[in-house]
């Protein structure tokens, strides 16, 4: 073959490759989203959503996963308000009262990197521990400290991101008016970089409500919804893993349905993160 | 003078989005002879030149009217194959755009997409072009060191090195020694008036001076407009417009 | 007054930034303490090296663990790399725009679907495409619950991640580069792989270090499709059970067998270390690329 014609052909083959990759890609998820709402069709009654499970429910009959997704949401939440009321001042702190070079600084972010990569089974183990050394049982508190954990380098490293890009001109222009550091932190920046803030601690949330690996020790399982956070409390990805494992093809329906329901709050959240970015980038300073 | 051309440029107009940054330009630019365009920073300078090689094409939103031919065929015509075009010019960067590879690779790069495989044919076209661009004594012992340990004006004649290297016919600069130190500068400059016998050299400067110097053709471009054009020394002792006089005298910059 | 809440605050604020750090250590020393019963009495190179794994009779050889970990691991960056790479080059050197934009949301969803849900999309539609399908291509006899499932499935899991960073790293060759061997003649692909690839190696490999280290330590969709058999892979049509999935497996009857406990926090210890040098070493890669392009 002529020189030139092999180059074309190299490309050609290569470009081909691409354009697959990138549809398996984007198929991988149309796929998966697909296939969870297909199977869940079948067990998708309104039942579902509103009521705990009845007697007799793993054998196929009455209730719904109320009792998980209610679980989900108190664990979440409480998670991820915890973990705010941590990262936030670190975050603080890190971009406005220390130098980004300082010791303290270097080894919080180094930290913070170690904490990020640490799987969520590490997490549950840990947890475990701590439970033990407290004297908890399985517990809506117990969960809720450890998704807090897992939550906190993920909502902190992605607020520290965006805080960062704050500029040092917008502080100083506080400063010389006058205004403390604590002052300049919650009305300058934090308003400055609140989309970002805000996405941060969704991303968290969506991470924190989706794990199960954590709470497999530490939340326990229930059929009910949980009246005090001593108790146990059901969580969805809980729910769809006990749920396939049936031998009961309705119980595993169920199953799936919970998975769609998960997967729903998940498409949620990142709908609205987007939109949140897109609104509020209107009002900050560029 | 007598001015033979084989690149003439027929009422060109080039949109970045809604911006139209050159406005019918026609020219035709004189063979074996070095034109400089000048004209204020943001008039289109660059973008005329990088409309002669195509590299306008990969800019999103842009916007190409008109015609630009090479002997007789309009590089933007529907069949046209981009590298060939490419191959026969060779582009001078302003800031030097060392590849990340040793120098013999650097130059070596060209001719080896091209085809040429031969390692000895190689050899010697790398020595050819770096004693053209007056490099070869400096860097003829450390020829497979990576090209980045180089100084920048070292670089520069490298990148005109690696341009030669696929012989095009025509060799366009983009403020080539607005990055360089005077010394390399002035190397530079001397290279490519030396290449104009066998060249036809393009280039862009801001430098009014660096222009006196080199130019045997001008042409003045203000905001996308091409003001006036003709012999360097007609341009520089009588011009026309009072734009371009504006422009020369240094009430416009 | 307003000082006061100033100084108040700075001292909250102290406290907390010293959490992280304190969380590291308070996790390492946890894990490492509560796992000291199994080393006291069973030599280090018998715990890693031994294949038998009968926790009721006092035997806890991980080696069936460590390399069925690694297998899975293995097949699923085999997977995923390739296409990834393949994918973020796409995006980054030839797609239109709108491709670009439409695809990049699709990608961010993708990283946020929770494991279990990949489990079970792998146990409804890989398992069995493995088991009935592939398996038999090559005259093999599959459950479907093997290798190659968890392989796959963690594939997609880490898609994400490799596409995002090498998608930051190509960003940071600059334009010029790409133009500069555009006009000495070469096509897109060979500025794609002569110029950008060789420039972004290193930033790529870390792509993958960090896609590596997250599909170690994945448990959930891996524990749903790898059957969970205590045994070496022979074939990645073999079932595997990985470290993850033997400790959310057995979490259960860890208190009632004795040394059970401390050997499911030994293998927790053990993930967190390899992840953490998996981390830290992509991290390193990736500042020192930054701070080149700079």
């Amino acid at each position: 073959m002529m020189p030139w014609n092999k180059r074309k052909a190299e490309e050609q083959f290569f470009k081909l490759l691409m354009a697959a990759s990138t549809i398996v890609v984007i198929g991988s998820l149309l796929f998966i989203i697909g296939t969870v709402v297909v199977k869940s069709l079948p067990a998708l009654r309104l039942s579902m959503l509103t009521q705990t499970p009845r007697g007799g429910y793993y054998l196929g009959r009455e209730g719904g996963i109320l009792n998980a997704i209610v679980g989900s949401l108190y664990l979440a939440s409480g998670a991820t308000l915890l973990a705010m009321l941590v990262s936030l001042p670190i975050v603080v702190y890190l971009n406005l009262y220390v130098k980004n070079s300082s010791r303290l600084a270097l080894f919080t972010r180094f930290s913070l990197d170690v904490l990020w990569g640490i799987p969520s089974i590490v997490y549950g183990a840990f947890g475990f521990i701590v439970m033990m050394i407290l004297g908890l049982r399985t517990s809506l508190l117990a969960g809720i400290i450890v998704v807090c954990l897992l939550e906190l380098p993920i909502m902190a490293r992605a607020m520290d991101e965006v805080v960062r890009l704050v500029p040092q001109a917008l502080k100083d222009a506080s400063y010389s008016v006058g205004a403390t550091k604590l002052e300049t932190a919650l009305k300058v920046v934090v308003k400055q970089s609140l989309p970002g803030i805000l996405t941060a601690i969704l991303i968290a949330f969506g991470r924190g409500i989706g794990d199960a690996a954590s709470v497999i020790f530490t939340a326990g399982f229930t059929d009910s919804i949980p009246r005090s956070i001593f108790q146990p409390a059901a969580t969805l990805p809980l729910a769809i893993f006990y749920q396939l494992g049936s031998p009961l093809e309705a119980v595993r329906q169920r199953a799936y349905a919970s998975a769609a329901v998960l997967t729903l709050i998940i498409l949620v959240i990142s709908l609205v993160s987007r939109g949140l970015i897109r609104r509020f980038t209107r009002h900050t300073i560029k | 003078m007598e001015l033979q051309s084989h690149i003439r440029i027929e009422n060109l107009s080039v949109w970045y989005g809604d911006l139209q940054v050159l406005k019918d330009v026609s020219i035709e630019i004189p063979d074996r002879k070095i034109t400089v365009i000048i004209g204020p920073s943001g008039c289109g300078k660059t973008t005329l030149l990088k409309s002669l090689n195509r590299l306008l094409d990969s800019v999103d939103d842009v916007r190409i009217r008109g015609a630009i031919f090479l002997d007789d065929e309009d590089i933007y015509g529907p069949r046209v194959e981009v590298t060939h075009i490419r191959k026969k010019m060779g582009l001078l960067s302003q800031k030097p755009q060392v590849l990340p590879m040793s120098i013999f690779d650097n130059i070596a790069y060209g001719p080896k997409i091209h085809g040429l495989r031969d390692k000895k044919k190689l050899s010697a076209a790398v020595e050819r072009e770096l004693r053209a661009a007056g490099l070869w004594d400096e860097v003829r012992d450390r020829l497979h060191e990576p090209a980045a340990r180089l100084s920048v004006g070292q670089q520069q004649r490298l990148c005109l090195a690696r341009g030669l290297a696929v012989e095009p016919e025509i060799i366009l600069g983009d403020e080539p020694t607005s990055a360089l130190d005077p010394q390399s500068s002035r190397i530079v400059e001397r290279r490519l008036i030396e290449l104009k016998e066998d060249y036809t050299v393009i280039v862009v400067t801001h430098i009014l001076r660096q222009a006196r110097r080199i130019a045997d053709y001008i042409a003045f471009l203000y905001l996308g407009e091409l003001v006036e054009h003709g012999p360097a020394a007609e341009i520089f002792a009588n011009p026309r417009d009072p734009r371009t006089r504006a422009y020369l005298t240094g009430e416009i910059s | 007054m307003r000082r006061l809440k100033d100084l108040i605050g700075r001292r909250f604020m102290l406290v907390l930034t010293a959490v992280p750090g304190l969380l590291v250590v308070l996790m390492l020393v946890g894990l490492f303490r509560r796992s000291r019963a199994i080393y006291a009495l069973n030599s280090v190179s018998g715990l890693l090296f031994g294949s038998s794994w009968h926790p009721l009779k006092g035997e806890f050889g991980f080696l069936p663990f460590i390399l069925g970990t690694l297998w899975v691991t293995l097949a699923a960056m085999v997977i995923a790399v390739p296409i990834s790479l393949l994918t973020a080059i796409y995006l980054s050197e030839y797609a239109p725009k709108f491709v670009r934009e439409f695809t990049k949301p699709v990608v961010d969803l993708l990283a946020g679907i929770p494991s279990v849900v990949f489990g079970v999309w792998g146990v409804l539609i890989v398992v069995p495409v493995v088991g009935n399908v592939l398996a038999p291509l090559f005259g093999i006899y599959s459950s479907g619950y093997s290798v190659l499932a968890g392989g796959i499935v963690l594939a997609i899991m880490v898609f994400p991640t490799i596409i995002h960073v090498s998608l930051e790293v190509f960003s940071s060759v600059s334009y010029e580069l790409r133009e500069t061997s555009l006009s000495l003649g070469a096509t897109r692909w060979e500025t794609v792989k002569h110029v950008v690839l060789r420039k972004g190696l290193p930033g790529i490999i870390a792509a993958s270090v960090l896609g590596l280290s997250r599909a170690f330590g994945e448990t959930m969709a891996v524990l749903m499709v790898t059957g969970n058999i205590a045994r070496i892979p022979k074939s990645v049509f073999d079932g595997a059970y990985t470290l993850p999935a033997l400790i959310a497996n057995n979490y259960g009857e860890m208190m009632s067998i004795p040394l059970y406990d401390a050997a499911l926090m030994l293998a927790a210890l053990v993930l967190m270390l390899v992840v953490l040098v998996f981390n830290l070493a992509a991290r390193y890669i990736l500042v020192k690329v930054e701070r080149k392009a700079e």
